[in-house]
């Protein structure tokens, strides 16, 4: 999406050249091979800062990104994406921006509408969607997987969830590029895109007072509070706007990234058709590896973390992908092993803010998996394309070019 | 052989559900998808594998298992 109309008035970041004093999640060198970067952070310390972005740091192993991740007292989530302004706390969206005590009753809400049996339930529709999405490009022999298939599964799963057209998902991606990619540079971008989903978000809350349904919307306004009070319209806009934010281009990058990897991998690729019950378990080896989500904290009192000093005012970039990278951890953590026994990846976070849709992405991944193996088992890149990277929190391929049938 | 016992942690578990995908027998979720040992967390005989392929899998390092 980076052929954006807006993409051309952007503040340029200068390119980086000092990675272990200088870095930046924006920049190009980043966005299109993040890994060799991580390494060389983390070979020259468990946290490295840059001054971009108004002060940040970067936990760089598992063990301090861990620590982080755990420490609520002086690490606050009120902002979840580095960016390089500071606003006003505005637009919140509870509880992915909740710190403790207020997180667990905001996160208990959401809950019970994302455990695996809630998830079986919606699996038949999903499985619907990556073949009508099949149907529409498999005779051509080739597509951009990408424009065609993983971007759309999770937008039209999330409707359906939330009871609401599944044709509406090209305004929802249009909003979240400008939240999550555009926003970070630019404050115009990011307030019309909540300003818009808002007001969406605000008619189809009027519609399902009038007219209660079982979908997800009509949950939450039946849903109360810690005080068993309903809640506020205003907590509900919140929690939709992270549904739709945090649901669906990480789904989407993560089953783009799966895809990319089995067009390089035939023997991988071959072995999963051979041995259908293994997919599970090469979805958790995807996630390990290409983890999609990058998520932010905000340092509110000094501290230390794996030995170095934190200072207040700081933001932090919690590399969830660079801390399922590190070789202290994993063995072979550069390498792609499909039927890795021990797997305590973090693509999902650690601690409380354990992403909510877990179970839900986990659903979709396989089943995205699964339809376009079964319909689709022959397949590689297009050497005459070009895949291409999303920008910033969240890590994905936008482009994926691929030929298969005739062009396989 | 000695029997294997599992318990989950409360003040551990985020409701991640690895157990619960690679060992169903040995794990319940609760309706917030918290995990929980089945009964009192003994390890029916031939599902010890299960056990600790759960345990290595769990992100938060929530689920203790013991041989009795």
């Amino acid at each position: 999406m980076s052929d954006s109309p807006s993409a051309s008035y952007l503040p340029e970041h200068p390119p980086v050249t000092d990675w272990v004093h200088d870095f930046d999640h924006t920049d190009p060198v980043w966005t299109d091979d993040p890994f060799p970067i991580w390494e060389t952070l983390r070979a020259a310390s468990p946290i490295v800062h840059t001054e971009r972005f108004l002060g940040c740091y970067m936990p760089t192993t598992y063990q301090a990104v861990k620590e982080i991740a755990y420490d609520t007292e002086h690490f606050s989530s009120r902002r979840v994406i580095v960016r390089d302004v500071r606003p006003e706390i505005s637009a919140r969206a509870p509880p992915i921006t909740s710190d403790p005590p207020e997180h667990k009753a905001a996160k208990q809400v959401l809950l019970p509408p994302f455990t695996p049996d809630a998830m079986k339930r919606l699996e038949p529709r999903v499985r619907a969607i990556c073949n009508e999405l099949i149907d529409e490009f498999i005779a051509d022999g080739h597509c951009d997987a990408a424009a065609r298939y993983t971007k759309h599964i999770p937008v039209r799963a999330i409707a359906h969830m939330l009871g609401i057209p599944e044709k509406d998902g090209d305004l929802f991606i249009k909003w979240i590029h400008q939240i999550l990619e555009l926003g970070i540079k630019d404050e115009n971008e990011m307030m019309s895109g909540v300003r818009e989903m808002t007001g969406y978000f605000m008619t189809h809350l009027e519609q399902r007072k009038l007219e209660p349904g079982d979908d997800l919307i009509s949950q939450l306004l039946r849903a109360k509070g810690p005080g068993g009070q309903p809640l506020t319209d205003e907590h509900v806009l919140g929690s939709l706007r992270l549904l739709l934010i945090a649901g669906i281009d990480t789904t989407w990058s993560a089953i783009g990234s799966s895809l990319w990897h089995l067009a390089r991998t035939p023997a991988d690729r071959q072995r999963l058709i051979a041995e259908p019950a293994l997919i599970p378990t090469a979805i958790e080896e995807f996630l390990r590896a290409y983890s999609p989500v990058t998520m932010a904290r905000e340092v509110m009192k000094e501290t230390t973390i794996s030995g170095c000093p934190v200072k207040a005012g700081n933001m932090v970039l919690l590399s969830f992908p660079a801390a399922n990278r590190d070789p202290a951890m994993f063995p072979d953590a550069d390498k792609v092993v499909i039927d890795r026994k021990e797997n305590r990846h973090a693509a999902f976070g650690l601690g409380i803010h354990r992403c909510v849709g877990s179970n839900l992405a986990r659903m979709e991944m396989q089943v995205a998996i699964e339809e376009w193996l079964k319909r689709i088992p022959d397949f590689r890149l297009d050497p005459a394309g070009k895949v291409t990277w999303s920008e910033g929190t969240v890590r994905g391929p936008r482009q994926l070019p691929v030929l298969f049938g005739k062009n396989a | 052989m000695s029997k294997l016992k599992i318990r989950v942690d409360q003040d551990k578990c985020q409701g991640h559900a690895r157990c619960k995908s690679l060992a169903p027998e040995l794990f319940e979720l609760d309706e917030y998808g918290n995990a929980h040992e089945v009964g009192d967390g003994t390890v029916p005989a031939g599902l010890e594998d299960k056990a600790w392929l759960a345990q290595t899998n769990c992100p938060e390092i929530a689920i203790e298992v013991t041989e009795e």
